[in-house]
């Protein structure tokens, strides 16, 4: 075991796969010397050389139009978008063209592609470089959506996407990019994709969350206890496939339920996870299903990026409303 | 100097390749920062020439104050033009008020010389919305998405030429910036609807850590006119009169249903942005070469000699632009906040059911 940030998991998972499978290539704008602009890449091209992490052209939509290229003629290759807010370039070349193709092809043309982008806010950066966009992903059929929250969530699931034979969207949350450390399996494993986590066991209530929003989420749990709320907490890790099972579960245990993303709340994921929850626990319900979301703008101007996004206070607040029940 | 479609006519073979094109870069101040019109006559005035000076050293003094309040945590990230004033100057410095600039982050400088006050620049880097409004200068909002804004600036122009506005609109963008699909699609556009817009790339020899030779093939941007079957020309972009000369007349003939593709090849002297470390990617001997050339010294020079300006008038110019800077500064401290209250309601002209829902559940309606 080692003590890892999100950030070095990834960075040792790409390498430990790099190591292993010469079919893999990286690629993405600055992600060669620079190390990527957060240095998730950091050394890989010291390490393996410029034919195999390759800093490209500034061209979102050639990088994943090329990967596609890559991944349907015997390789693996990983591309980094550098902020999720620039994959709009590359919406054809992702959701018309990489998700389609086994569908179109029945299966005799695949594409074993990985994706890599940072998304979220927290960090006070420009216009654009903040937005959470896996609701777009999710209503995308033939894509895998990954949302790790944590460092060894994130080496394992990586893992899992790049041996994944569909195309995979590995999100990356960069506010937790080097907040939280814990200890990590040095070890290649993987953690299998489409399996949610239950964060904490509860009876009262089940928050169901995942990426920056876990930790967020649990400060509020940690509050909510102290008044006597016992809470579960569910952390997706995957929105696409979304692990029904473990949801109906929970909810069916506890009939209450509050969804906490930082994307905004219309069409988001929490609209589908309580369409589901309506459509197979209706009679366990004790109380209506809330959302705990960002507002339906698009993500703000930096100075009130915290207020936007979901706060401990709105989640706590929304447990009590749930609780009152 | 002009690039266009008879620069492939003559001896050229079946082949079309590099060789086919010798590409110039035009310049006004020579080695020695005097004057040489081999490639232009210069028409800017004494006075302009001064105005122009003073226009990149304001930049200058503004940019060194931005750098020291984002290390102070006044502002958030903050991307340096220092190297680039000359490209930015000289081409906005071109304009009338009714041209319509497109600007990139980065293009602080050229947004100032064409009306934006400091203090909207201060207020963008504050996360004050306030700092976004500028269509009443001819400005359009600020962009960060590479290469978009070369499609607004087509359509700018396209709107111009429907209305019969006498009015050119000029793009700004990156080197990095030509890669992107965006670029291409204007390009094309413009030269078939034959639209009054100038594209004005500064090739500053860097995107972030990747090189010019690995952003492109090609030996020149200018160059890339020609497939679009618009002109380009390839400008000294440290010399600002050779900049201005050149905007000068692509505007021109962009008005006359040319559109023409300008690189100004310069440098970006600093790192990308306040988030970013160049030494990480690139050498200091690069770095010191290019400041040999920096813009600023070199036009000064070249009013000195001249006898426009001496160091009396500098010392006043320093201390004048500092002033300005920290005033606008101040000026933006005051401006209204953003709000959420007020985000929810810029989102849509009439708000719809559920963002008021959202105010409302703030207990604000
Ligand atoms: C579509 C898109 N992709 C990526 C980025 C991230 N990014 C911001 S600036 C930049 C480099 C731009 O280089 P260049 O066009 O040469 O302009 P410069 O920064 O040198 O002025 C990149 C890749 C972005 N803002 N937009
Ligand atoms: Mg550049």
């Amino acid at each position: 075991m080692m003590e890892m940030t999100i950030v070095q998991a990834i960075n040792t998972c790409l390498s430990q796969a790099m190591e292993n499978d010469e079919t893999i290539l990286c690629l993405g704008e600055d992600i060669g010397k620079n190390g990527g602009v957060f240095r998730v890449t950091d050394g890989l091209m010291e390490r393996f050389g410029e034919r195999r992490v390759v800093d490209t052209p500034i061209a979102e939509s050639a990088i994943i139009g090329a990967a596609v290229g890559l991944a349907t003629r015997g390789l693996k290759p990983i591309a980094e978008i550098q902020f999720l807010g620039f994959i709009y370039e590359a919406m054809d070349q992702m959701v018309g063209q990489a998700a389609r193709l086994r569908s179109r092809t029945e299966g005799t043309v695949t594409v074993p592609l990985v994706v890599r982008a940072p998304y979220g806010g927290g960090i006070h950066a420009p216009e654009l470089h903040s937005d959470s966009l896996e609701a777009l992903f999710l209503h995308s059929p033939g894509l895998k959506v990954v949302m790790p929250s944590t460092p060894s969530d994130a080496k394992g699931l990586l893992a899992a996407a790049i041996k994944d034979p569909d195309p995979v969207l590995f999100l990356e949350p960069l506010k937790l990019y080097r907040t939280i450390k814990e200890e990590v399996q040095e070890e290649y494993y993987e953690v299998p994709i489409g399996k949610a986590a239950i964060v904490q066991e509860g009876e009262h209530v089940t928050i169901v969350t995942y990426g920056p929003c876990v930790v967020t989420v649990k400060q509020a749990v940690a509050q909510l206890q102290e008044q006597g709320v016992s809470v579960e907490i569910i952390d997706l890790r995957t929105i696409a496939p979304i692990d029904y099972g473990t949801i109906i579960q929970s909810v069916d245990k506890t009939g209450r339920l509050v969804v906490v993303h930082e994307a905004a709340k219309t069409g988001g994921v929490g609209a589908e996870i309580a369409a589901v929850i309506a459509e197979n626990c209706m009679y366990a319900m004790h109380a209506p299903i809330l959302r705990v979301t960002g507002y339906d703008t698009p993500f703000p101007v930096s100075s009130i990026e915290a207020e936007w996004m979901p706060t401990v206070t709105r989640i706590v607040s929304a447990v009590q409303n749930v609780m009152k029940e | 100097m002009w690039l266009n479609q008879s620069c492939l006519e003559g001896e050229v073979e079946m082949w079309l390749n590099q060789s086919c094109l010798k590409i110039d870069t035009a310049s006004v101040l020579d080695e020695d920062c005097s004057l040489s019109e081999t490639f232009f006559k210069r028409t800017a005035t004494d006075e302009q020439c001064i105005e122009m000076y003073k226009h990149m050293v304001q930049g200058r003094i503004f940019d060194g104050i931005a750098l020291k309040f984002q290390r102070q945590g006044k502002i958030k990230t903050y991307p340096p033009i220092r190297g680039q004033e000359a490209a930015q100057v000289g081409s906005a410095y071109a304009l009338n008020s009714n041209d319509w600039i497109y600007p990139s982050y980065r293009d602080i400088a050229a947004s100032f010389v064409h009306g934006m006050p400091i203090d909207k620049f201060f207020c963008y880097t504050m996360g004050k919305m306030a700092g976004q409004h500028l269509t009443d200068l001819s400005i359009f909002p600020i962009q960060i998405v590479i290469g978009a804004q070369f499609l607004h600036a087509v359509g700018g122009a396209w709107a111009s030429k429907y209305k019969g506005e006498d009015s050119v609109s000029v793009a700004y963008m990156g080197d990095g910036g030509t890669s992107e699909g965006d670029f291409h699609e204007a390009l094309n556009f413009a030269g078939v609807y034959k639209l009054p817009v100038v594209f004005f790339i500064q090739n500053n020899q860097w995107a972030i850590s990747n090189p010019i030779h690995k952003q492109t093939a090609s030996q020149s941007i200018a160059q890339k006119a020609l497939a679009y079957g618009i002109t380009g020309i390839r400008v000294d972009g440290n010399d600002v009169l050779a900049v201005y000369e050149a905007t000068k007349l692509a505007i021109e003939k962009a008005k006359n249903g040319e559109p023409v593709l300008i690189e100004a090849v310069t440098f970006r002297q600093g790192p990308h942005t306040t988030a970013d470390d160049p030494t990480k990617y690139r050498d200091q001997a690069e770095v010191e070469e290019w400041l040999t050339n920096d813009p600023i010294e070199r036009m000064k020079k070249f009013i000195i000699t001249t006898g426009l300006w001496d160091e009396r008038q500098e010392e006043e110019l320093l201390n004048d632009c500092e002033e300005i800077v920290l005033k606008a500064y101040e000026k933006a401290l005051t401006i209204e906040k953003t709000t959420i209250p007020k985000v929810l309601r810029a989102t849509y002209e009439t708000m719809p059911q559920n963002l008021v829902r959202q105010l409302q559940q703030r207990g604000e309606v």
